[in-house]
């Protein structure tokens, strides 16, 4: 396209990152199902080695169709550069490693998905790093817990599972005042719907597995860079803006500037940390994003039919999702989510856990499984699955309280999608 | 660079951005390179951006008084941009924004068409001069970084390119 005009976010859906393959023609982006790449003679391997030229050496650091989803994603963000990863949970660690050492901390919102509060406050702690858990309802919280060690703060743009919504650039100011980055993940919104960028978030994470790929078949994680922070500004970056002795005195920041934090992560946290996307796991996600905005689309208008059934239905005590008027995150909703409050939400049912269980056996279209984000509708009961090892005061406190029904609203048709819900409500009743 | 440099001020219009035609044009068109800041030192920026540009069959001449009448790379290093006795076709600055100021002024002198200031390198004074005299300016940009953006290897990388298209990617093929 001609360069100054700016192409819609259909457009880059389809083609950022990709283009027909220089040797062959293929149009689709081909599955480069190798581990390794040719030097052309030592000098190049030296260069490449050194970072000096661009190039592949090793799929654990880069690999030409995961670097298209790479593009793709950060182009959808408005970022700089991306790394895509394993899985979600890999582009946490990914993400931090580029700047925490042992003893530093970072603030993160008590509301995330469960296995990010697990991540964070367990396994994050055998590498010395400290989560301090900040409730994000009221952004001036973060501002109160920052200490002299936080280099970060963390929050999801659309939490899960509760339809909570954070007020983006209220924590970014908190976050830039302090010179410590901003990281939203933005797994549950995409890029379609929010786009974090735009409010002064700095690092955005994702697990592709959810509404990028769309279609449950691929995991995979992505850490986009705005480009934008500046990690010279104090000495808390120092893994970015020193020498590094693993690359001969390099030093990432004053090197390649904006593109540092990109490089860091393939070059220093997916060469040593391991957690490689696979080809065919970036394939099957390239294909899903071309679709997103129209499954986004989609997502959000049955999500939104489905939590108005439910909130009129007299089993049901609550619904929890920001797209509905009775919501309290209504109007932040309006600010970061104007197109739709994702397709996620919980709800309560009348009758407690044994109504809950009862509900979602009772379910037939809606798959009983714990994922989100798949064109097939899904439902489940956290406190008999994925919360069921915490106490009840825990289940309470994360939001998976006995009555609490978690659902993703899928592609299916709407009316039918509403159906199995009444079916399986009025079993639950019985 | 931004560790050590001013951070550039952005609010004058025209070199905020560039069109990718008119960096395809230089990248094409400009055959021989003046480094000005250019580092014997392997590890530093400028060595590296160097090593690309003559692997893409640019002819880079290093500027250093430091090590002048030693080699980088098997080139000559001269003290001055006035000391070079080639045809210097662009100028690229690996200084800082003040010291861009007079390089830009013997860029000027000497004739050469282009004035490509590093990325975290700008200086609108200069580049004004430069363009009153006849003269193409680029700031704060790196043209490894611009060649690797527009022939599909940044994307290599997980960059985002800017670039939209449904044909082969193309090397910036020079004239």
């Amino acid at each position: 396209m001609t360069s100054n005009t700016k192409p819609g976010f259909e457009t880059l859906a389809i083609h950022a990152g990709a283009a027909p393959d220089p040797a062959t023609g293929a149009r689709s982006t081909p599955i480069y199902q190798t581990t390794a790449y040719v030097f052309d003679d030592v000098d190049h391997a030296a260069s490449l080695f050194n970072l000096q030229a661009f190039g592949n050496i090793y799929s654990r650091l880069t690999n030409p169709t995961v670097a298209v989803l790479e593009e793709r994603i950060a182009t959808l963000e408005g970022g700089r550069g991306a790394t895509c990863v394993a899985s979600g949970h890999a582009a946490q660690m990914l993400a931090f490693f580029s700047f925490m050492e042992p003893g530093d901390e970072f603030l993160a919102a008590t509301k995330l998905y469960g296995g990010s509060i697990t991540q964070f406050s367990r396994s994050f702690k055998k590498f010395g790093w400290n989560a301090i858990f900040v409730d994000a309802e009221e952004p001036e919280n973060f501002r109160k817990s920052m200490t002299p060690k936080v280099k970060a703060i963390f929050v999801e743009c659309l939490a899960n599972p509760g339809g909570v919504i954070v007020d983006i650039e209220a924590v970014a100011k908190i976050a830039h005042e302090a010179g410590v980055p901003l990281i939203v993940d933005n797994t549950m919104a995409t890029p379609y719907l929010c786009r974090p960028f735009d409010y002064g978030a700095d690092i955005i994470v994702h697990s592709t597995t959810k509404f990028l790929s769309g279609h449950g078949n691929a995991m995979g994680g992505a850490v986009v860079d705005s480009g934008k922070f500046d990690w010279a500004q104090n000495d808390k970056f120092k893994s970015l803006t020193t020498p590094e002795p693993a690359y001969h005195g390099l030093n990432f920041y004053e090197t390649f500037g904006d593109l540092a934090f990109t490089i860091y992560g393939h070059a220093m946290g997916l060469r040593d940390l391991g957690p490689t996307m696979a080809p065919m796991n970036a394939y099957l996600t390239i294909t899903g994003t071309e679709t997103l905005p129209l499954r986004m689309q989609r997502h959000v208008e049955n999500a939104k039919a489905v939590a108005e059934y439910l909130e009129d239905h007299r089993q049901v005590e609550w619904v929890s999702y920001a797209g509905l008027r009775s919501s309290k995150h209504f109007k932040l909703a309006q600010k970061y989510l104007p197109k739709g409050a994702g397709s996620v939400f919980t709800f309560g049912i009348k009758g407690g856990y044994d109504a809950g269980v009862k509900l979602v056996e009772s379910c037939e279209l809606f798959s009983h499984l714990a994922n989100i984000g798949d064109t097939r509708s899904l439902i489940i009961h956290p406190a008999s699955t994925t919360h069921r090892q915490l106490s009840a005061e825990q289940q309470k406190a994360a939001g998976a309280g006995p009555e609490v029904v978690r659902l993703s609203i899928g592609l299916e048709t709407v009316d039918d999608i509403i159906a199995d819900l009444d079916q399986a409500l009025a079993a639950s009743a019985r | 660079m931004f560790a050590n440099t001013v951070k550039p001020s952005f609010e004058k219009a025209g070199h905020d951005s560039y069109p990718d035609t008119l960096i395809r044009k230089i990248l094409r068109e400009v055959k021989v390179i003046a480094m000005v800041g250019a580092s014997p030192d392997w590890n530093r920026p400028s060595y590296f951006a160097m090593k690309y540009l003559q692997a893409k069959k640019y002819r880079v001449i290093p500027v250093n008084p430091k090590v002048a009448g030693g080699e980088i790379l098997g080139e000559k290093v001269y003290a001055s941009l006035a000391e070079i006795p080639e045809k210097i076709d662009m100028v690229d600055i690996f200084r800082n924004s003040e010291a861009a100021g007079p390089i830009t002024d013997e860029a000027i002198a000497i004739g050469a068409p282009v004035v490509w200031m590093q990325l975290g390198v700008r200086n609108d004074e200069a580049a004004a001069r430069a363009e009153a005299a006849g003269l193409t300016v680029i700031m704060n940009r790196c043209p490894k970084i611009e060649y690797g953006r527009l022939n599909g290897e940044l994307g290599w990388h997980g960059f985002n390119s800017g670039v939209i298209s449904s044909k082969r990617r193309k090397l910036p093929e020079k004239a």
